[in-house]
């Protein structure tokens, strides 16, 4: 058998049976790590001995009969921008290369209490700015089904190690298509849920009121395993919802009579790639074989999503990075004494090049003359986006689109071109602007191979609905079970 | 040309919570550099902040105290800049929406009342200290403390209504007393947790248009506030009769050289880019909070002068005095509850208690003497067993003791004596040691009077009644 094939629960079925032991596994994982990292690069850190204390912990209380949650012993692994008390977390910045949180995020904590084995701290995109973690500090992340090419990003790191099979799931975070990007690029299926619905806290901040935690994962089933242990209110992070989390595999019926989805005629666009639009159409119909009626709905903010995006994301950026200054922690450049002097060093060779592009263009759109022109704009914009969405559930349940215009890309072909690069994340930024919730789900393959990702966006705190039509459509299909050969 | 100065201030104060605004480390001040911190105020990598209730309930107090409007919803907002006190790169405040505005306070000036308007109260946190001295001098790098960091502050605005730096100390000092009344801020301006910027420009009297205006920074005590402010209108003056122009721009007060210097100008000033915080939801504010905070209030210092005056019918004076803390107030209330005597009360209490606490640089919390003893020694005066004289030296034991004045009295033998048929045999024997005088006094010279006396009390070591002592004497010399 091969440990490292399995789904969540399917393994915790064995673990539960007693048929496979957590540190197995869990050592299988980190040999098949071992020997794929230096193609993939999906791992900033890696933490053999955390994770096999871990998996011990999880092996004692199966033995001892305690009670155990789906993910005790499962062995996972987290985008390095979730601080993990004791061990390095960077964000895949030099400016914190160094640094060692005396705290776990809201994230990680409830990873730990539920029992799951921490294998290590995915690479990302420098601070999540980026849609191919070619941005990382560190070293650039290869898309397990052609090395090639991208990952997606800013969670490459955690989409490739999926994808790879180097963990069982991973968490990730997602802006502006963060973790659905590349959850498409890499042919696994990446959740984001409603703004608030997981905690923020400890999750080193990009875009404030934009961030939010989600799983990578193998299949439906196993993102509403992980959607179950990360959400609910956290009296630590003031902007996270207070209502009960429902049991999200409830939802997982398979069918999906009476249930409408709208298809946005905006996101069926000039430029999108062929053999996308055809996976993504053929798809459409395998969602009306299983009884869901498809009905036209209209975003018609969608245009302006992208320049909305980058006005607020970068604003709120140029604040959220405002603490790394050499002062109190991490990377500080040049001790000659003047203040001034060490900021501008620290922070000229800290931060990377598109992280400096956003700095400034934050800053820019904050600064006295130019706020109500950009970023009082961009809000009051955005408020016409989230309405787009209000209006267009009235006569629908989930709406479905393509998760990104194109397949992944290759290395480097977008680098020298940040608005290229920008309109990776055109179908799933709306996503964020309107706090609602979205799946990505694999749904067909170009004809290079390369996955598509079909895109399932929800109402406010309805992962349920989102997750059944996902689960629905899987259920259907095979595409998820296949495999890169690496 | 005659001109008038316009002064508005900004003031801030901190708030006397247990823990920070956004997180819950101690506030306490004093402590050792950096104990008081944590992930959340140390600004580390994706920590959040979350808003302590009860430095909201603070500022709505002090809101209803001077008359503000709560608004239902206020919203915070991130003040950029760089700074290495500033853990965040950002202060959390308010900004476009604060919590309170459009308030008003009454000032007392010998010329009468006055009333300054309040623009605003809104919420934020206070940043941290850097520390240069102590053998780092020729260092070139500065330590920095982090304790005050988050720690809750109000800023009250006032509009710019003051015209003369005695206005402006006198609204301070009205602000800060009812901060201390309403037991939200120690008022402390020497340890910082009640400071002061003032915006000072002058207009010829008359004049509509307001001048171009300084804001002044670095003041750490009233008198400063006023040294500061007088100086500065002084300049402007003699800049404009000069034929100059007055700046726009932050000055420093120097209280060594009595100036202000010019910190940094207009264009040199920092570009906040102000921006709703989005790891905050906005405040709302219930009515059921402010009402709360309302039914709370205490009678706050003014309306307790104007109550001594007219319910104990003493000077407007010493109902100043009486009320200039919460605490002195009660002592003196129930001093009068003890002894029915609210002037009396009054003056030894102003004239005797206070000195006494001053010299021991005391506080009237720390006073020994209980109302009840105060109201027995007033009543030994009244019934003539001590004079007004020995009442003030028992006091002073009383004070140093804590013991009740008949003890004292007693132990010292000082009781007054005042009966006649004992100061008659005395002053009996003394007419008869001096029968000439008596004679003379007899005759018509009445002076003498006061020789009798003086031996009476010759006799009696100082004891004898002087009323009795003259009564007796006229008796027996009439």
């Amino acid at each position: 058998m091969d440990l490292t094939s399995l789904t969540i629960h399917e393994l915790s079925e064995k673990l539960s049976k007693k048929e496979v032991s957590s540190v197995e596994v869990t050592n299988a994982y980190l040999k098949r790590i071992e020997s794929l990292e230096d193609r993939i690069h999906a791992f900033i850190t890696v933490t053999p001995e955390e994770a096999l204390k871990a998996a011990q912990a999880a092996d004692d209380r199966i033995a001892k009969g305690d009670k155990i949650t789906p993910l005790t012993g499962v062995p996972i692994s987290v985008k390095d921008i979730f601080c993990t008390k004791d061990v390095r977390t960077t964000c895949a910045s030099k400016i914190l290369g160094n640094f060692v949180p005396p705290y776990d995020a809201t994230v990680t904590r409830k990873l730990k209490e539920a029992g799951a084995v921490i294998l290590g701290k995915n690479n990302m995109d420098e601070f999540a700015m980026g849609s191919s973690t070619e941005n990382s500090a560190f070293y650039k992340t290869r898309n397990p089904w052609a090395l090639d090419r991208v990952p997606g990003g800013s969670s490459g790191g955690s989409a490739a190690s999926v994808a790879a099979s180097e963990c069982i799931a991973s968490v990730g975070t997602d802006t502006g298509g963060s973790i659905r990007q590349p959850a498409s690029c890499c042919g696994v299926v990446g959740l984001k849920p409603t703004y608030g619905r997981i905690s923020r806290f400890g999750m080193i901040a990009f875009a404030s009121s934009l961030d939010q935690a989600g799983p990578f994962t193998k299949d439906v089933k196993d993102s509403a395993i992980m959607l179950q242990a990360l959400a609910g209110f956290d009296p630590s992070d003031s902007t996270s919802i207070n209502t009960e989390v429902p049991d999200y595999s409830s939802f997982l019926t398979g069918n999906l009579k009476g249930l409408k989805v709208g298809i946005p005629k905006e996101y069926f666009i000039e430029g999108m790639d062929t053999d996308v639009e055809a996976a993504i159409r053929q798809s459409l119909e395998v969602l009306k074989d299983r009884g869901a009626e498809l009905v036209p709905v209209s975003l018609p903010h969608t245009e302006y999503a992208v320049a909305v995006y980058y006005l607020v994301a970068t604003a709120e950026a140029s604040s959220n990075l405002a603490r790394y200054d050499g002062v109190k922690y991490g990377l500080r450049v040049n001790d000659t004494g003047s203040l001034i002097d060490m900021y501008k060093r620290t922070r000229d060779e800290g931060f990377g090049g598109e992280v400096k592009r956003r700095i400034m263009l934050g800053t820019y759109s904050l600064s006295a003359g130019y706020y109500d022109a950009y970023y009082k704009k961009a809000s009051q914009v955005r408020t016409l986006v989230k309405n787009d969405f209000d209006e267009a559930f009235k006569s629908c349940d989930v709406i479905a689109t393509p998760t990104a215009p194109t397949a992944a890309f290759k290395l480097g072909e977008r680098v020298e071109d940040p608005l290229t690069m920008y309109l990776s994340d055109i179908f799933t930024i709306s996503c964020n602007l309107a706090g609602i919730p979205g799946i990505s789900v694999p749904c067909g393959f170009t004809k290079d191979g390369l996955p598509v990702g079909l895109q399932i966006l929800g109402k406010t705190l309805d992962e349920g609905t989102v997750l059944k039509a996902a689960h629905a459509y899987e259920q259907a299909t095979d595409w998820n079970k296949r495999k890169p050969s690496i | 040309m005659k001109y008038e100065a316009v002064i508005g201030l900004e003031v801030h104060a901190q708030l006397l919570t247990d823990s920070k605004l956004f997180c819950g480390c101690s506030t306490k001040f004093g402590s050792d550099p950096n104990t008081q911190v944590c992930q959340i105020c140390l600004g580390m990598p994706g920590v959040l902040p979350v808003l302590n209730r009860k430095a909201v309930e603070y500022a709505v107090k002090m809101a209803l105290a001077v008359n503000c409007k709560v608004n239902h919803k206020s919203v915070f907002a991130r003040k950029n800049y760089f700074y290495p006190d500033l853990p965040k790169g950002y202060q959390i405040s308010q900004y476009n929406e604060p919590l309170t505005e459009k308030g008003f306070l009454d000032i007392d000036l010998e010329a009468g009342r006055k009333r300054i308007g309040i623009t605003r109260i809104h919420m934020e946190e206070d940043a941290g200290k850097l520390l240069h001295g102590e053998g780092i001098e020729d260092a070139n790098y500065s330590f920095v403390d982090l304790n005050r960091t988050g720690v809750p502050l109000i800023e009250i605005v006032s509009e710019p209504d003051m015209r003369t730096s005695e206005e402006a100390q006198a609204y301070l000092r009205a602000l800060r007393d009812i901060l201390v009344y309403l037991e939200i801020c120690s008022g402390n301006m020497e340890e910082g947790s009640f400071r002061c910027d003032a915006n000072v420009s002058i207009r010829p009297v008359g004049a509509e248009k307001l001048g171009t205006k300084a804001e002044l920074k670095n003041m750490n005590s009233f008198k400063f506030v006023k040294e500061a402010i007088d100086y500065e209108i002084q300049r402007q003056i003699d800049i404009v009769e000069n034929g100059g122009k007055v700046v726009q721009e932050t000055r420093l007060f120097d209280s060594a050289k009595g100036i202000t210097a010019s910190m940094r100008s207009k264009e040199e000033a920092h570009d906040y880019r102000y921006f709703p915080e989005p790891d905050l939801l906005p405040l709302f504010v219930e009515d059921k909070l402010i009402e709360d905070c309302r039914s709370k209030l205490p009678e706050l210092p003014q309306q307790k002068r104007e109550r001594f005056i007219s319910e104990y019918g003493i000077p407007a004076y010493d109902a100043g005095v009486l009320t200039a803390t919460k605490e002195l107030a009660h002592y003196y209330e129930s001093v009068v509850k003890a002894t029915g005597e609210p002037k009396l009360s009054s003056n030894w209490i102003m004239g005797e208690l206070l000195r006494l606490l001053k010299e021991d640089n005391k506080d009237v919390k720390d006073c020994p003497i209980t109302p009840e003893a105060i109201a027995s020694l007033i009543e030994m005066v009244k019934k003539g067993e001590i004079s007004g004289k020995m009442a003030k030296e028992v006091f002073e034991d009383m004070y140093k003791t804590g013991k009740a004045p008949a003890e004292i009295v007693k132990s010292k033998g000082m009781s007054q004596i005042s009966n006649e048929d004992e100061l008659g045999k005395i002053i009996e024997g003394i007419i008869a040691a001096n029968p000439e005088n008596a004679e003379r006094y007899r005759a018509g010279k009445v002076q003498l009077m006061g020789f009798f006396v003086g031996e009476t009390m010759k006799a009696t070591k100082g004891q004898a009644n002087p009323g009795v002592v003259n009564k007796i004497l006229k008796q027996k010399l009439g």
